[in-house]
């Protein structure tokens, strides 16, 4: 209780600093369950809340963040040809990860929650728990060398325009973590697209290219790891091996189909996640467990789930029985082993508010996703990958799939009656 | 290989769209030739729902069953336990505020210090004036409580030793018009027990309900049984029935408890039985309307079990008892029981020496759709329960992410699955903040109807009319709503809601 003693001494002046004072609010609540009881309709209600909700979505993540802040230095190494066996070097992969991983975390959130704190202060409410989900999100849909400036205004795009503009949590039309992601895809392509981008810590993926180490790597990781006397950071040795190009599974099988992926990656290795790709995405089994635990707490919707799973591997379908190009050969069920399908099923399609509302309609609004999305996969010349625009695009079209929804059941109870 | 394989897939779809179409054929003609009336199956293959449909059981008309799979059950400690016990009440009121559609100011026909017998008439409403509200005991009439702007909030009436009662000419129930039952119903104070839907108001003398509808099972938490109820008075809700099927064109209809085998209610005649099996809200009687009859454009009639058996004893023995069996229940009562007593008991007289704890709260009604009460106040006039709770008015560190109590809930990510019969204890702290909508579909996992919850909240807050008619506002009450409103992530009031929206579409018509 002397916790609770302290939170109340320090407590701002709501009216002199309404910044400090939803801070203030944010961080209690946060630490206390507020004393409010029931008054009106109800007397008891369920232990279920916001917070809660979206805490469970952060923590269905955790496995992703643990493989994918590994994988970054598994890759960064892959690259040069060294420590090629995956725990070999597991300080150095996670040091370097780390290096990686946490200021786009930081930056994310600092940029994230700032504007929503001030927001929330200018229309004098609570912070809603929405961009707890958000910040999680993005770190991991980006690739790990983006530049923290061209992160910071991706995510002060996403949350003002995507989110604030149409009034906070609840009421977005799009994604608030593919918009950030899609704003860096279309203003600055470069950092976000192409073989080049996905293996951090080289200047380009040019054979004989050095690595690129700074303070945290020669500093403070070496001085420490020089201690240990184990080995250390060594920008000297550490350079591109011939003939290693960073390409993706997707990029591969874009351009020679499926003997050209398997030719580079085993099956094993897409479905483990050791590839090259977004910093979450590559893991498909952990990204399936996330999906799991969303499911099992019943917080993410099935229904989407399924039908975005039907949707993508119907249209797999159809494009083998087309076949004009390789990568439309290449058989439907390997089209899963590649890319971020699973992540952007289990953590972008569901989104409550971003989805349609209606059970009717998530079935259509899934299916879409997936059947779009592979289309995009497959034939987009510039780029293949398709789940950020058809989700994006799906978000658009949700509110429309849940009118004609509510009129079917208008007329049904019309006609009845 | 391949060519053997695609001409036996053509040759199975060939078979299979021929005995379809056949098929189709049969149920067409079956439908032309009026076969089909009872939705009978004419098909060669089982309908999908019949397949995952739980099967009716064997004492109830399969035709009639309706398993209802959407809602959840809150299981609390403090369920009334036993026997019936007689309640050591002197105090009881009538409140017009308890009546839907009453003016806020009555006419009164006593005043204090009058004596007044069980049945005698206290006030009536002046749009309606042939409308009685009456005693429910013989006794004086002691205080006449005002509320905001005068209006009245109660008539309290301090019971004698001997009760007397008002005795009330009966017609012969055979012979007797429409107009004459009702004329006694009015008059003996029992019409205002009757509530007419849509918007649950005491019914208009003008409308002929097109049917009546009465649930014989209570689900919501700690709800009194009533078995026990029913016990020693299978005759009066006979009558009161009986009496019902006079004062509309349509149905009575009676719905059971399909997992009650050997009901009492279901040796009653004169009504049709439905049989309902399903955690809460299965027994309330909006869900059952809108599986049984969805009122539609209409005006339908429901009634208490209680109050029915309070007509039929109207009818057969001449004077209107307003009696009622309450369970006094919740975490709050030291020892949960029924007793027997009157509408509009005096709750701390009901309570007296019964409540364990301190800072508690007193619910008329259920923990979902009740009304809070000091214990100077009285039970609401149509409530048969009371339920006491602790209030939840502290901070809980972490309590929303490490809760230290077990807390009902339907959500998955709390371990309550593992104990599914688990009591809780629980308290009113609304375990977060309010939040705009942000979960879908949790709603429509609750409420067992073709609606969608949360789109007819949303017209309801934007004013759209045309939209909350168009998605059944009309066939919801408070009560059917109110385990959404439990189970809401953002915590938003949604018995309020539906209220303003029924109020809104009330002034329209």
């Amino acid at each position: 209780m002397a916790l609770l003693d302290f939170f109340k001494k320090i407590e701002p002046d709501k009216k002199k600093s309404p910044v400090l004072h939803t801070l203030y609010d944010a961080v209690f609540t946060f630490a206390y369950a507020p004393d409010q009881t029931t008054s009106g309709g109800v007397h008891i209600r369920d232990g279920m809340d916001l917070k809660r909700t979206m805490i469970h979505v952060v923590i269905a993540m955790q496995l992703c963040y643990l493989f994918g802040t590994y994988n970054i230095g598994h890759q960064h190494f892959t690259a040069a040809g060294q420590y090629l066996g995956f725990l070999e070097g597991f300080h150095l992969k996670l040091a370097h990860g780390l290096i990686k991983l946490l200021p786009l975390f930081i930056w994310t959130n600092v940029i994230g929650l700032g504007i929503e704190i001030y927001f929330a202060a200018k229309k004098g409410h609570a912070v809603e728990e929405g961009f707890l989900v958000s910040g999680a999100l993005i770190p991991l849909i980006m690739p790990p060398d983006l530049p923290i400036w061209i992160l910071c205004v991706s995510v002060a795009f996403a949350v003002i325009i995507g989110k604030e503009a149409f009034g906070g949590t609840g009421m977005n039309i799009w994604n608030v973590a593919l918009l950030a992601r899609v704003f860096v895809f279309f203003a600055y392509p470069t950092t976000i697209s192409g073989d080049q981008v996905w293996v951090s810590g080289y200047e380009s993926l040019a054979s004989g290219t050095m690595a690129d180490y700074g303070f945290f790597h020669n500093g403070l990781c070496n001085t420490l790891f020089g201690w240990m006397g184990v080995d250390q950071f060594n920008s000297a040795t550490t350079a591109v091996v011939d003939g290693y190009s960073g390409a993706t599974p997707l990029a591969l099988a874009y351009a020679g189909g499926w003997e050209a992926v398997t030719e580079q990656f085993t099956p094993a290795q897409m479905w483990w996640g050791t590839i090259p790709g977004s910093i979450g995405e590559t893991s498909k089994i952990f990204v399936l467990l996330g999906a799991f635990f969303l499911l099992i707490t019943r917080i993410a919707s099935w229904r989407i789930m399924l039908s975005m799973t039907i949707g993508a591997a119907f249209m797999a379908m159809l494009l083998n029985v087309w076949g004009a190009t390789p990568f439309m050969d290449v058989p439907w069920y390997y089209q899963f082993w590649m890319g971020s399908f699973f992540f952007a099923m289990a953590f972008m399609a569901t989104d409550p508010v971003t989805a349609t509302a209606t059970n009717t309609g998530k079935w259509i609004y899934g299916f879409l996703i997936g059947f779009i999305g592979m289309i995009v996969r497959v034939m987009n010349p510039a780029y293949p990958e398709g789940w950020m625009l058809s989700i994006l695009f799906l978000n658009t079209f949700s509110a429309l799939i849940d009118h004609y929804v509510i009129e079917g059941n208008m007329k049904k109870r019309l006609k009845s009656a | 290989m391949l060519t053997t394989i695609l001409i036996i897939t053509g040759l199975i779809i060939l078979a299979a769209a021929v005995i379809s179409i056949a098929d189709n054929l049969i149920q067409i003609e079956a439908k032309k030739s009026g076969l089909d009336t009872q939705k009978e199956n004419y098909s060669l293959f089982p309908r999908v729902t019949n397949l995952f449909k739980s099967k009716a059981p064997s004492f109830a008309d399969p035709d009639k069953f309706h398993s209802l799979s959407k809602g959840h059950n809150i299981k609390m400690t403090g369920a009334a336990q036993g026997t019936l016990k007689s309640a050591n009440v002197n105090r009881f009121a009538i409140q017009p505020g308890n009546f839907r559609g009453i003016a806020p100011i009555p006419k009164l026909m006593v005043a204090i210090g009058d004596e007044v017998k069980a049945g005698d008439p206290l006030f009536y409403d002046k749009t309606n004036p042939e409308v009685k509200y009456v005693s429910p005991v013989s006794g004086e009439v002691v205080e006449i409580n005002r509320g905001a702007k005068r209006s009245i909030a109660e008539v309290v009436v301090l019971a004698d030793k001997n009760q007397q009662s008002r005795s009330i000419q009966i017609p012969d129930l055979n012979s007797a018009s429409r107009d004459e039952i009702q004329a006694v119903l009015r008059d003996a104070g029992a019409w205002v027990t009757l509530n007419a839907r849509p918007f649950d108001i005491i019914p208009d003398p003008a409308v002929i309900p097109r049917d009546i509808f009465i649930s014989t099972f209570d689900t919501a938490p700690l709800a009194p049984n009533m078995d026990l109820v029913i016990d020693g008075n299978k005759a009066a809700f006979q009558k009161g029935v009986d009496v019902l099927a006079k004062l509309t064109d349509g149905q009575v209809y009676l719905s059971l408890d399909a997992s009650n085998n050997g009901s009492t209610f279901s040796d009653v005649t004169g009504a049709e039985k439905h049989w309902f099996k399903g955690p809460h809200p299965a027994g309330n009687v909006g869900i059952q309307m809108h599986h049984i009859k969805p009122i539609g454009k209409d005006t339908v009639w429901t009634a208490q079990v209680q109050d029915v058996i309070n007509i039929g004893n109207l009818f057969l023995t001449g004077s209107f008892q307003q009696n009622r069996i309450v369970a006094i229940t919740g975490g709050g009562v030291a020892n949960p029981h029924y007793v027997k007593t009157y509408v509009g008991a005096h709750l701390g007289e009901l309570l007296k020496d019964n409540v364990s704890g301190e800072n508690l709260r007193v619910i008329s009604g259920d923990v979902l759709s009740g009304a809070t009460k000091s214990p100077e106040q009285y039970l609401n006039y149509k409530d048969d329960q009371v339920t006491v709770i602790p209030e939840g008015d502290h901070f809980e560190m972490f309590g929303w992410l490490l809760p230290i109590s077990p807390r009902p809930s339907v959500s998955g990510t709390f371990p309550n699955f593992l104990f599914p019969n688990h009591e809780f204890d629980v308290d009113t702290n609304t375990h977060g903040e309010k939040r705009a909508f942000v979960m879908t579909g949790e709603y429509e996992k609750m409420l067992p109807m073709d609606i969608l919850p949360m789109h007819l909240m949303k017209a309801v807050v934007t004013n759209d009319y045309e939209r909350m008619e168009g998605l059944g506002i009309t066939e919801l009450s408070e009560e059917d709503i109110a385990i959404c409103e439990f189970a809401c992530t953002s915590k938003q009031p949604l018995q309020q809601i539906l209220r303003e929206g029924l109020d809104m579409l009330q002034e329209q018509l």
